[in-house]
């Protein structure tokens, strides 16, 4: 079935509930796993339900659906609600997510298009490199007449890289209108605070200064994310930046705002907190873990 | 076999630490990876001499060359993929063409990261060091090891890259071994096979040596720490009295220890070699003992590859 581009009217409620049930995949994806990058992924998870949930024009039954919109995810680590989404739209089986980072699996710890080349358009987990490749799939969009959009996710972290400056003169220099790039902006990575370990701020005024259109949301906030999406303009000849300020951890009390949980993963007694503040989604049911894998 | 295991980065972090006190030029530098290469201890005991770059590994190690032109002693730290690979023009030019004393000091080198997947394994890394002209390249086999070849590494005037492994390895040598940059160790006597390893595959060598024992095969087992320069004595040694070798390596067969075996044994005398590593491939997310099985780098597929080196050797079957 063809999902079409912000297609009809918005379903606020539904999108809520669909990025509730994303977050609950990831927090039992990675506890299941074992390890994993929970922190940015939860943050992550009400951008993701509004790309899949009503933003981006695909097919679920075929993913080389020509006019499909794009998605590189160059922060390869928030990958959870990524697959959960793919998963949750009938891209890939739903009992497949419990396979996340497993010998064999397909849902790699990092998005690899060797194992997904019908979803993951690049490899990604080396922080700086997805964005040039978005900028490579757009202008090959556009030299084939394709009005398809891309979207590209980094984080605010990441955006210390310098191929990330690289690849935000490309996308202005080649005015690149189809080309939205989010920023999970939650203010932390690994060693703490963003400022403090290298400062980026203020990101917005960095893009602009490039030659970017650029806005500052509240990048858990549906109803923003659903409303900045819609006003972008792909024919007016610039880039967007949606500087998304998100949390994370979000939606779990003790792991919102601490870098602590940037690489860590809930264990038994925490994942059972973590669910119970998350709630349950009146659309969908958890995937299943069975017991033989669950050892 | 052996009991102990111990990541060798925690002793790279208590060594770097000791360094800290005793040479107010050693200076260290991450990005955004302080804890995951434990430079925490150094950081909180020496905060005027940690440098906090951020995620710009290519901007860490020019950062560092900089500092070592101006007489400093830089570790610089990141995980392996990022700072052979990502890193290597300022590996290149600023650090070894201008021949700078940085000591670029990576964790997570290897193959076993666990669920990371192939872009977090590196098994290139020696490989790319070995290409920069004047580089010196340590592997250490375990914790104390990492420890000792530590205040080596800071003690040698030069490029170093020493490389580090992310898990809980073995612990085979003591805290009171003699260690030097370049100089090989024999750590059992044997003269029907020569086992030449380095990094955690020594324990494993030194298992593969137990179970050839068995079998009547006495194999000598060398701990060839330093990929680059190789210890060619003791390597010519073990071509003239054992006629037979096989190397073992946390890395690609190309390239690496055993590459650059093979390379010399190619020129010298061309006797029956295997190599033990991981093939031209990539990588993918496991538990290190589920991807060691896969990726063919057990004791066991040393012990196998002694066999058929045998075989060729003296023309029967040991298998
Ligand atoms: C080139 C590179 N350097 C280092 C890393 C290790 N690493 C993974 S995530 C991360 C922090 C990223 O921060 P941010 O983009 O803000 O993501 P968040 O922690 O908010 O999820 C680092 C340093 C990496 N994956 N790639
Ligand atoms: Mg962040």
């Amino acid at each position: 079935m063809i999902r079409r581009r912000f297609n009809g009217t918005v379903d606020v409620l539904q999108l809520k509930d669909f990025a509730t049930q994303l977050r609950r995949d990831s927090l039992r994806m990675v506890h299941h796993a074992g390890a994993g990058h929970i922190g940015g992924s939860l943050g992550l998870a009400d951008f993701m339900a509004v790309l899949y949930g009503y933003a981006m024009e695909f097919d679920t039954e075929n993913p080389d659906y020509i006019n499909r919109d794009r998605i590189i995810l160059s922060n390869g680590h928030t990958c959870p609600p990524w697959y959960a989404a793919l998963a949750r739209t009938g891209s890939i089986p739903l009992d497949e997510l419990a396979s996340f980072r497993k010998l064999g699996s397909r849902l790699q710890g990092h998005p690899a298009r060797k194992s997904l080349p019908d979803f993951v358009e690049t490899s990604s987990g080396p922080l700086g490199q997805g964005f040039s490749v978005a900028n490579g799939i757009a202008l090959s969009q556009r030299l084939k007449g394709n009005k398809t959009r891309v979207y590209c996710i980094i984080g605010d972290g990441e955006s210390q890289e310098g191929q990330v400056w690289e690849a935000a003169l490309t996308a202005a220099h080649y005015n690149l209108g189809s080309l939205t790039l989010f920023v999970n902006d939650n203010g932390l990575q690994i060693d703490g605070s963003t400022s403090e370990v290298m400062n980026v701020e203020p990101l917005d005024m960095k893009f602009a200064s490039f030659g970017w259109n650029t806005r500052v949301i509240d990048g858990n906030d549906i109803e923003s994310i659903v409303r900045e999406l819609e006003n972008i303009d792909p024919n007016q000849g610039k880039p967007t930046v949606i500087v998304g300020k998100t949390l994370m951890g979000k939606g779990v009390s003790f792991m919102e705002n601490r870098s602590a949980w940037h690489g860590s993963w809930p264990d038994a007694e925490q994942l059972k907190t973590a669910l119970r503040e998350i709630g349950n989604s009146r659309y969908y049911t958890d995937f299943s873990i069975t017991e033989a894998e669950n050892v | 076999m052996f009991n102990t295991k111990m990541p060798m980065r925690d002793m790279f972090g208590k060594a770097l630490l000791e360094l800290g006190s005793k040479n107010s030029d050693v200076v260290v530098l991450t990005a955004d990876l302080t804890d995951a290469i434990k430079t925490t201890l150094f950081s909180k005991a020496f905060p005027d001499r940690f440098f906090q770059m951020g995620i710009k590994e290519s901007d860490m190690v020019g950062t560092a060359a900089g500092m070592a032109i101006d007489g400093l002693i830089p570790f610089v730290t990141t995980f392996a993929a990022f700072a052979t690979s990502l890193a290597n023009q300022s590996v290149r030019v600023s650090m070894g063409y201008n021949e700078a004393n940085v000591k670029l000091t990576s964790s997570h080198g290897g193959i076993c990261v666990g669920g990371d997947g192939a872009t977090h394994q590196s098994f290139e890394d020696i490989a790319l060091m070995r290409l920069i002209p004047g580089m010196t390249i340590v592997v250490p086999c375990d914790a104390n090891e990492a420890y000792n070849a530590t205040f080596s590494v800071a003690k040698y005037i030069g490029p170093v890259y020493l490389r580090l492994g992310r898990i809980p390895t073995p612990v085979i040598t003591k805290l009171d071994d003699r260690f030097e940059i370049g100089h090989a160790k024999v750590l059992r006597e044997g003269n029907d096979i020569a086992i030449v390893a380095n990094g955690m595959m020594v324990a494993f060598a030194l298992e593969a040596a137990d179970a050839l024992a068995s079998d009547g095969i006495q194999a000598r087992v060398i701990n060839m720490h330093t990929v680059k320069p190789l210890d060619i004595s003791v390597l010519k040694s073990a071509v003239d009295e054992c006629s037979a070798i096989v190397t073992a390596e946390e890395h690609t067969i190309i390239g690496g220890l055993g590459g650059a075996v093979s390379e010399y044994i190619g020129s010298y005398n061309p006797i029956p070699i295997e190599r033990v590593g991981v093939k031209d491939t990539f990588g993918e997310s496991g538990w290190p003992d589920e991807i060691l099985k896969k990726y063919g780098l057990t004791a066991n597929d040393i012990a196998n590859s002694a066999r058929r080196v045998l075989t060729r050797k003296i023309g029967r079957s040991f298998s």
